[in-house]
């Protein structure tokens, strides 16, 4: 059954058209790729997905319910979660603490009995800081655990971002280019977290990568675009073989013809 | 022997400036501006306050008169954002500051209009009282002043590290869209956080003027504060506090010793030393972006 479904989907900014007539779904349980040269419209979907753009046509279905009606804060309560290409944490806050406001959808006392620190708010407090410690020693980030965010390395700030994601205990997660900037070590941990989050959480997982490695590696599924068009559909050998992408991605003059 | 008497009046004053400062600041950190309205909620606040409790108006216990006003007042500073500021969103930051200036003046003719531009006091129950402590007078409204403060800055303290909505804030103040992406409505946020602010505000005018006379222009003072919040350094609520305390215990000293004229001119003499010295305020929580 599929989770997540975009039917013909079109975005324009202006004259760009930046996403044209796109439809996909990902099925439940799936690892599914969006894959393409820079100005494919990838990261453009990322945000139709989190309302951060309306689109001009289509739809867009999350558990078969349209979520176009939806405020962009809404969309972290169906289950959906999100890291950046270009990081973007807490700054001024600990690792504890920004995995801590991934819990937010998750508080439900309320300010009063939150400031007398009664003993509902004490066993909720519990409960969430042990949901962010099962995600802090998946992800291996005891020692970085009281540390604040703007004095630590990028490929830690990566990892904090998508420990912070799964801290909201998502459903579908996005994930925008986790490998980029990362070394090949590093690169072989996010592919072993990406098995992990969908074999042992359960979770379903819809990444933009350009590193065809690890793409390959994890995919069940690829969708290449190209200019804001679908491309191509299928299993990573499939996707990776087709002309149509081989030509869009060694640059053809003439994109529109081979699409 | 009269030092510990300036240092308490001074500090009374101090408590005052600080609390509209924490205004200024509780603005700017969330949402990047400055609300130059701010002297004006205050006054509006204790306007609010006295035309409830006074007997020619009114006339409401003062324990009675105190909840409604921060309950009027937070209403104020919601409604500013909610149906003004936020139709600001994505204009130049000059604008929005000209359009809190535009508010300032709005709120304060419009307590003249109500209240006149006489000079009056609140009739709190603490007026006019004060108690012998070692051969001085001390007034038991000083005492009141400093230690609301305390309890307040506790409790804001509490709010920001305990509550849902204060780490809300938090998280909104250092980075909108991911906190968007937690599940929190920052333009919500940001309405609470003016409607915080006009709470503080609220509080401040109503203990300055238990402690003294106000008039609709009582809200200039808030230029006073705004300098107390950049020595502090504008993105801190304790800064803003300490440079409070700071501008409102250097005042009382400056007169007694350097003469009237030059004690008016000590807050902005400090505050520009601090710009030279000390760019970013005492407690600055700035830090250089990295490329």
């Amino acid at each position: 059954m599929s989770l997540l479904e975009l039917e013909n989907v079109t975005l324009r900014f202006g004259g760009l058209v930046a996403v044209n007539d796109v439809s996909f779904s990902v099925d439940e349980g799936e690892v599914f790729a969006l894959v393409g040269p820079n100005g494919a419209g990838k990261s453009t979907i990322f945000n139709l997905i989190s309302r951060f753009y309306d689109p001009a046509e289509g739809d867009i279905r999350f558990d078969g319910k349209s979520i176009l009606s939806l405020e962009k804060h809404e969309i972290a309560d169906l289950g959906i979660a999100r890291t950046f290409q270009n990081i973007e944490l807490f700054e001024q806050a600990t690792v504890l603490q920004n995995l801590l406001v991934g819990r937010h959808t998750h508080r439900k006392t309320n300010p009063f009995s939150e400031i007398l620190f009664l003993p509902s708010v004490r066993r909720a407090e519990r409960d969430h800081r042990a949901a962010v410690e099962n995600v802090i020693d998946f992800l291996d980030l005891q020692p970085y655990r009281e540390k604040y965010i703007a004095g630590l390395p990028y490929g830690v700030r990566k990892v904090v971002e998508m420990g912070r994601a799964l801290a909201i205990e998502p459903r579908l997660l996005l994930l925008d280019e986790p490998a980029s900037g990362l070394s090949v070590e590093e690169t072989q941990d996010v592919a072993f977290w990406i098995e992990d989050i969908r074999n042992l959480m359960g979770v379903t997982v819809l990444m933009v990568e350009h590193d065809m490695g690890l793409v390959s590696a994890v995919s069940d599924r690829v969708l290449a675009l190209a200019e804001g068009k679908k491309l191509a559909l299928g299993t990573p050998a499939e996707v990776q073989s087709d002309p149509a992408v081989i030509e869009a991605y060694l640059g053809s003059d003439d994109v529109e013809g081979a699409a | 022997m009269d030092a510990l008497q300036l240092l308490i009046s001074g500090l009374a004053n101090g408590c005052v400036y600080g609390l509209i400062a924490m205004g200024f600041v509780l603005i700017y950190k969330a949402t990047e501006a400055v609300n130059f309205a701010q002297g004006d909620m205050m006054m509006l606040g204790a306007f609010v306050a006295l035309g409830l409790t006074n007997t020619d108006y009114m006339g409401l216990s003062f324990y009675v008169a105190v909840p409604i006003t921060l309950a009027v007042m937070g209403l104020v500073g919601y409604l500013m954002d909610a149906v003004l500021l936020r139709r600001m969103a994505g204009q130049s930051q000059i604008a929005v500051v000209i359009l809190t200036i535009a508010l300032g003046f709005v709120a304060r003719f419009a307590a003249g209009a109500i209240w006149g531009h006489e000079p009056q006091s609140l009739e709190s129950p603490m007026a006019g009282l004060d108690f012998r402590f070692a051969g001085l007078f001390l007034g038991m409204d000083e005492f009141f002043v400093i230690i609301v403060t305390v309890l307040l800055t506790v409790g804001m303290y509490l709010f920001f590290a305990k509550t849902k909505l204060g780490l809300a804030m938090q998280a909104a103040s250092q980075n909108q869209m991911a906190a968007y992406y937690m599940g929190i409505s920052v333009k919500r946020i940001h309405s609470m956080i003016w409607a915080l602010a006009g709470v503080v505000a609220a509080i401040a005018g109503i203990l300055f003027a238990s402690k003294g006379s106000i008039d609709p222009s009582t809200g200039l003072l808030g230029i006073k504060a705004f300098a107390a919040a950049v020595i502090g350094g504008l993105g801190s609520l304790p800064g803003a506090l300490l440079g409070g305390v700071i501008i409102g215990i250097i005042e009382p000293f400056s007169a007694r010793y350097l003469g009237g004229d030059l004690a008016r001119l000590m807050p902005y003499i400090i505050l520009v030393l601090i710009l030279v010295f000390r760019p970013h305020g005492i407690l600055s929580q700035v830090q250089s972006k990295k490329v």
